[in-house]
C-alpha cells in the first residue's frame, strides 16, 4: 500500500511561552521551538504500522519553507521511507483551501492508496483534510482512532464518537482519513536516528513541478484570511476546596457526580 | 608425635586398600574430567560471542578486591546468620580443595600425597581439614534446616518467575554433606582398623566427624571396615563428580565463577559503561545498534554475572522497586538471563540465539523500573552489576523507539529546550534575580565580563521548580556567606543529562554534555560546586576533564571545621532529625559523612539514624526522568521511606537533593503525615541556622560589639 501522510510543522505550545507579537496579528515567534504537529506523528506511525502489515512505502509531505525539513527528517527517522518539501513563494499566505489545492496537486502526481492527514494542526483550523479529499473527489472520514486494512481496495476503520461512542465504517481505497492522537503509540526519535538520515536527500517540488497556477493558491487567493489574533481575558478562576480532608473528598465527589462524572 | 605417626603410615603398609578398585576409579575421574570440561566450555560459548568488555587494567586493585570480597567474603555478613554458614562453608572448601583433589588421585595411586603436604605442613593440614569438614558439615545441616524449614522470605520465588529453587538448593547440601560423610568413613574405618591391626595410628583430631565415625566403628570387624573404606571412596569419588558436573548446571556455579567475577569486577562508582567498549564518541554513529536487544549484546562479563549469581536474593530484598511492588526484581533479571543462556546454549544440542529479550524474558515496564538507587549492587556479595545492564537495554529500547509516550515529552524538551520541563532558556536564572534576592545575595551570571573562581551548577529542577528554587537560592547565600566568588551558567547551562544517560538516550546525552563542557570552559571558572547530587555525578563521573566537583554539603562540612560557618541553635525543642541519603550522593559517591557532620555541628539538632540508611538508604524514588515516568507499583516509594523516617522516631527529614525533596514531600502528603513530618534540604537548614551578625548593623558596629562583649566578660571573670 502506497501512503501519503501530510505533515506540520508548529510551534510546541508544551515547550514555548506564546506571546502576541507587537503588531497583534500573530504570535512572537523569535524564541519559539517547533516540532512535528502532534496528529500528524500519530498519522506517520499509524501509516508506518500499516505499511510493516500489509506492505508498501510511505511518504511524508509538508507545505512549507526550508525550516520545515527538520520535522520530515524527524518522520524519516521514524521510519517513512520518503519525505518530500512542497515549497513556492507562491505558496506563502494559502489558506486552508490554497494548502489542500497545493497537496492535491502533489497527490495527483504519485499513485497513493491512502492518504492521511492528523486531525487538526495545533495552529490550525482542521481543514485540509476534508477538502483534499473534496478536491480529489475520494472518501473522506475524520476523527479516525484505528484502521485495519480488509483487502487492496478496502479499509475498516473505527470513529470517535461524542460521548466516547465509537462507530466502525468500511471506507474505499483510495481515501482520506484524518487520524485522531491516541490511534496508536508513536514510537520515540531520537537525535541518533535523525542524525541517521541526515543525508538523504529530500525532494522539493515548487508551484511548476506541481502545475500549479498563481492565482489559485498563496495569499492572492485566500478567501480566509485572519483580522485579529489575541489571548482570551481570563474567567473566573478554579475553585479551591478549603474544607477538612474530608469534607474535601465529599465535596469532590459531589461535583465529579454532578458533572456526569460517576454513574 | 603425629608427624611420626603419619611419616609412619606412609611407609608403613595400608590397613585398608582401594587397590582392587583403581581402573573403576580411573574410569570415574576420566569420564568426570571430560564431562566437566565438555560443560564448562559449553558455558563459556555464550561469552565469546558477548560484547566486549575491557576488564584487564589495573590487576592490584582488582587482587584487592578479591581478597576483600572472595577470600574475606566481606559483603556476606551484611545477613548475619546466612553471611556466617557461608563464610564456614566457604573457608571450608577452600580448605578441603586440595584434600578433594589428593583423595581423587589416591583411588589411582594410594600413596600418593599432595607434593608440599608431607612432613609437618600435611600434619597440620590434617588436623584443619578434619576440623574444616566437620564446620561444613554441620553448617549443610543448618543451611538446609533454614531453607527447609525457616525459609528466608528473600528466598521465595513469586509464581510469575517460576518455580521454588529450595530443591535444588538442597540438594547441592546433600551433596555437599555426603562428601563429609563418605570422606569421614573413609579416613575413620582406616584409623578402626590400624587400631584393631595395632598398627601406628592414623591421628584424627577430637571431636571432628572422622573422629566421631571412628569411635563408632571401632568394634566393627576388619572386613566389614574394608567394605566401609572402599565404598566410603566410591561414593566420595562418584559424589564429588557429580557435584563438580552439577556446579555449571545452576546457581551452584559461583562456586567456579565467583573468584573470576570478583576479579573483574567493576571498579569505577557512579559510572555507565559506554554505549560499546573500545568505540569513541566520535565514531559512534558506525555503530549499528545500539545497547542489549538480544543476549549476545550484553558483555562477555555481563554473562558471566549471570552464571555467578548464587541466588541469595539480597538484591531484591533491598531494591525499592521490587519493596513497592514494581515489576522489577533485580535477582529475576539476572536468573532469567542465566536460564536464557542455559535454554539457548543447551548442554546437548545446537544454540539457537537472536531472539529480543524484551517481549521474551523482560518487560519494557519491568526495564523501566530501574530507578539506578544501585541498593542491589551494594549488596550483592559478588559484586554482580546491574545499572549496566539496565541502561543497555534502555539503550536498546531507545534505539528502536520504544520509549513510555510519558517519557517522550520531556526527552523531546531536552532535545529543543535542554530541560525536561521545556521551559525558555532566558528563564533559567529567573530564580536568582528577582530584585529583592539580588540584594541579599548578588548571584552573577557569567559571561565574556563577568568571570568567577567557582561555578554553581544549578541543573533544571532547581533552576525552574517553585520548590526547589529555595534549595538554588540557599546555595547561593551560603556560597556567598563563605566569600566564594562564584557564578552561574543562566541561559547557557542545558540539564546535566543525568537521567537521559541512566534513561537510555546517549546520543541526547552526548549533545548536553557536549554543551555545558563547553559553556563550562569557556566560563574560565576553577571549581564547581552544585547541591544536585545527580548534577554531581554526571559532571564528576560522566564529564570528562572538568574542574574539580564538590557538592555543596563537602563545601558546608569544610566551611564549618574552617569556622567560617557558625550555627545558631535550633529554635524548636520538639524537632527530630533524621538524615535521609540521596543514591547519588551516598551509595555512587560515598559521601555519608559530611552531610551529618554538617548536623552534629548545629547546636541543640538531635538526630536519629534510620535502620535504613548510608549505604542500604531506601531510594525516594529516582530523580530526572524518573519523575516523569509513570511506574506500575502498589504504593510510592517515598511514602515507604517517609514511613521508615516516623519509625526512627524523627519529624524532620533532612535530605540533599532537589528530587528527594520533590518525592518525600509528596510522600508526606500521600502517607497522611502533613503537620506531623516535614522535609527541608540540607542547604535550606543550614542557610537558616547560620549566625549572621544581625542585619541592621553595618560590620563596625557588629565588631564592637564583638568588641564590648568580650571586654564586658573578662571583666566580669574572677581575678
Amino acid at each position: 500500500m502506497e501512503i501519503l501522510v501530510c505533515v506540520r510543522r508548529v510551534p510546541d505550545t508544551s515547550e514555548n511561552e506564546i506571546e502576541l507579537n507587537r503588531a497583534g496579528n500573530d504570535i512572537e515567534r523569535d524564541e519559539l521551538v517547533y516540532s512535528i504537529n502532534e496528529a500528524d506523528n500519530y498519522a506517520v506511525e499509524e501509516a508506518l504500522q500499516i505499511a510493516a502489515r500489509v506492505g508498501g512505502t510511505v511518504t511524508v509531505a509538508t507545505v512549507g519553507s526550508e525550516d520545515d525539513e527538520e520535522v520530515l527528517r524527524r518522520e524519516m527517522a521514524m521510519g517513512a521511507n520518503r519525505g518530500v518539501l512542497i515549497s513556492d513563494d507562491a505558496f506563502s499566505g494559502s489558506d486552508g483551501r490554497g494548502i489542500a489545492t497545493i497537496l492535491k496537486a502533489f497527490v495527483e502526481q504519485g499513485h497513493y492508496d491512502l492518504v492521511l492527514t492528523g486531525v487538526q494542526a495545533e495552529d490550525g483550523g482542521a481543514q485540509v483534510g476534508g477538502m483534499l479529499a473534496a478536491l480529489l473527489d475520494y472518501p473522506f472520514a475524520s476523527l479516525v482512532t484505528s484502521i485495519e486494512p480488509l483487502d487492496a481496495k478496502k479499509l475498516k476503520i473505527g470513529r470517535e464518537i461524542a460521548g466516547g461512542n465509537k462507530e466502525m465504517n468500511e471506507i474505499d481505497l483510495p481515501c482520506v482519513l484524518s487520524i485522531q492522537t491516541g490511534i496508536n503509540e508513536p514510537r520515540y526519535v531520537g537525535m541518533r536516528g535523525i542524525r541517521q538520515v541526515a543525508g538523504v536527500p529530500i525532494p522539493t517540488f515548487g508551484a511548476k513541478d506541481l502545475g500549479i497556477g498563481a492565482c489559485a493558491v498563496g495569499e492572492a487567493a485566500a478567501k480566509v484570511r485572519r483580522v485579529d489574533y489575541f489571548v482570551p481575558a481570563l474567567g473566573k478562576g478554579a475553585e479551591i476546596l478549603r474544607g477538612t480532608r474530608e469534607e474535601n473528598v465529599d465535596k469532590v465527589l459531589e461535583l465529579v457526580a454532578a458533572k456526569g462524572g460517576l454513574k | 608425635m603425629a608427624g611420626i605417626l603419619a611419616t609412619a603410615q606412609v611407609t608403613s603398609s595400608l590397613a585398608l586398600s582401594l587397590a582392587s578398585g583403581r581402573s573403576l576409579f580411573l574410569i570415574i575421574d576420566l569420564l568426570g574430567i571430560a564431562c566437566f570440561s565438555y560443560l564448562v566450555a559449553k558455558r563459556l560459548l555464550p561469552l565469546l560471542r558477548g560484547q566486549r568488555d575491557f576488564r584487564l587494567d589495573r590487576p592490584w586493585l582488582r587482587l584487592g578486591k578479591v581478597l576483600k570480597f572472595w577470600l574475606v567474603q566481606w559483603k556476606q555478613p551484611r545477613y548475619f546468620v546466612a553471611g556466617i554458614l557461608h563464610i564456614f562453608l566457604f573457608a571450608g572448601f577452600l580448605v578441603l580443595l586440595i584434600h578433594s583433589f589428593s583423595l581423587v588421585i589416591v583411588g589411582i595411586s594410594e600413596h600418593f600425597v599432595m607434593p608440599g603436604f608431607s612432613g609437618r605442613v600435611g600434619d597440620v593440614y590434617d588436623v584443619l581439614k578434619d576440623y574444616a569438614a566437620t564446620l561444613v558439615f554441620f553448617s549443610v545441616a543448618i543451611a538446609a534446616v533454614r531453607r527447609a524449614f525457616f525459609k528466608p522470605a528473600r528466598y521465595a520465588v513469586p509464581a510469575k518467575y517460576g518455580k521454588d529453587h529450595t530443591t535444588e538448593a538442597v540438594f547441592i547440601l546433600g551433596l555437599i554433606a555426603t562428601l563429609m560423610i563418605a570422606d569421614g568413613f573413609f579416613d575413620a574405618s582406616h584409623a578402626a582398623a590400624q587400631l584393631q591391626l595395632g598398627q601406628a595410628v592414623q591421628w584424627l583430631p577430637v571431636l571432628s566427624l572422622p573422629w566421631m565415625l571412628k569411635s563408632a566403628l571401632l568394634s566393627a570387624p576388619l572386613a566389614t571396615l574394608q567394605t566401609i573404606h572402599f565404598g566410603a571412596y566410591v561414593v566420595h569419588d562418584l559424589t564429588f563428580f557429580v557435584f563438580l558436573c552439577f556446579l555449571p548446571m545452576g546457581k551452584h556455579f559461583h562456586v567456579i565463577t565467583s573468584f573470576f567475577n570478583v576479579y573483574f569486577a567493576k571498579l569505577d562508582r557512579g559510572t555507565l559503561k559506554p554505549v560499546r567498549w573500545g568505540v569513541t564518541d566520535d565514531h559512534l554513529d558506525q555503530v549499528k545498534s545500539f545497547g542489549v536487544k538480544t543476549f549476545e549484546d550484553f558483555t562477555w562479563k555481563h554473562m558471566l554475572d549471570f552464571y555467578t549469581c548464587a541466588d541469595c536474593g539480597r538484591c531484591s530484598d533491598n531494591c525499592p522497586a521490587n519493596a513497592v511492588g514494581r515489576p522489577l526484581s533485580p535477582r529475576f533479571l539476572t536468573i532469567k538471563a542465566r536460564d536464557y543462556a542455559f535454554q539457548h546454549y543447551p548442554v546437548l544440542g545446537h544454540e539457537s540465539n537472536g531472539t529480543p529479550l524484551i517481549g521474551s524474558i523482560y518487560s519494557e515496564d519491568e526495564i523501566w523500573s530501574c530507578t539506578t538507587c544501585g541498593a542491589c549492587e551494594a549488596e550483592c556479595p559478588l559484586l554482580i552489576e546491574y545499572i549496566d545492564k539496565v541502561v543497555d537495554l534502555r539503550r536498546g529500547m531507545v534505539d528502536d523507539g520504544n520509549v513510555p509516550q510519558s517519557l517522550q515529552k520531556p526527552l523531546k524538551a531536552l532535545e529543543s529546550r535542554g530541560n525536561p520541563y521545556g521551559k525558555m532558556e532566558k528563564k533559567k536564572a529567573d530564580w536568582a534575580n528577582a530584585k529583592e534576592f539580588q540584594q541579599i545575595c548578588p548571584v552573577k551570571t557569567l559571561d565574556a565580563k563577568n568571570g568567577a573562581d567557582t561555578l554553581y551548577f544549578v541543573d533544571s529542577i532547581t533552576a525552574y521548580d517553585d520548590r526547589m528554587q529555595s534549595i538554588g537560592r540557599a546555595t547561593a547565600k551560603i556560597l556567598n556567606h563563605v566569600g566564594e566568588n562564584f557564578g552561574i551558567l543562566g541561559a547557557s547551562e542545558r540539564d546535566s543529562g543525568h537521567e537521559v544517560r541512566r534513561f537510555g538516550e546517549e546520543t541526547l546525552f552526548m549533545a548536553l554534555r557536549d554543551h555545558n563542557v563547553e559553556a563550562i570552559r569557556a566560563s574560565g571558572i576553577r571549581r564547581i560546586v552544585t547541591a544536585d547530587p545527580h548534577a554531581y555525578n554526571a559532571l564528576k563521573h560522566d564529564y570528562k576533564n572538568l574542574p574539580p566537583v564538590e557538592h555543596i554539603s563537602q563545601v558546608i562540612a569544610r566551611e564549618v571545621k574552617t569556622g567560617k560557618i557558625k550555627f545558631d541553635p535550633i529554635a524548636n525543642e520538639n524537632s527530630v532529625y533524621t538524615y535521609h541519603d540521596p543514591c547519588y550522593l551516598g551509595r555512587h559517591n560515598q559521601i555519608y559523612d559530611d552531610p551529618r557532620d554538617v548536623l552534629d555541628a548545629i547546636p541543640g539538632l538531635k538526630r536519629v539514624e534510620m535502620t535504613r540508611s548510608r549505604d542500604r538508604s531506601f531510594c525516594c524514588g529516582g530523580g530526572g526522568l524518573m519523575l516523569f515516568y509513570e511506574p506500575k507499583e502498589d504504593q510510592r516509594m517515598g511514602v515507604k521511606r517517609v514511613q521508615m523516617a516516623a519509625e526512627a522516631g524523627a519529624n524532620v527529614m533532612v535530605t540533599a537533593c532537589p528530587f528527594c525533596m520533590v518525592n518525600i514531600e509528596d510522600a508526606i502528603k500521600v502517607a497522611g503525615l502533613e503537620g506531623k513530618m516535614t522535609a527541608i534540604d540540607l542547604a535550606e537548614l543550614v542557610d537558616q541556622q547560620i549566625a549572621r551578625p544581625s542585619p541592621d548593623l553595618n560590620k563596625e558596629q557588629a565588631d564592637e560589639i564583638k568588641d564590648c562583649v568580650a571586654t564586658s566578660e573578662s571583666a566580669s571573670r574572677p581575678e
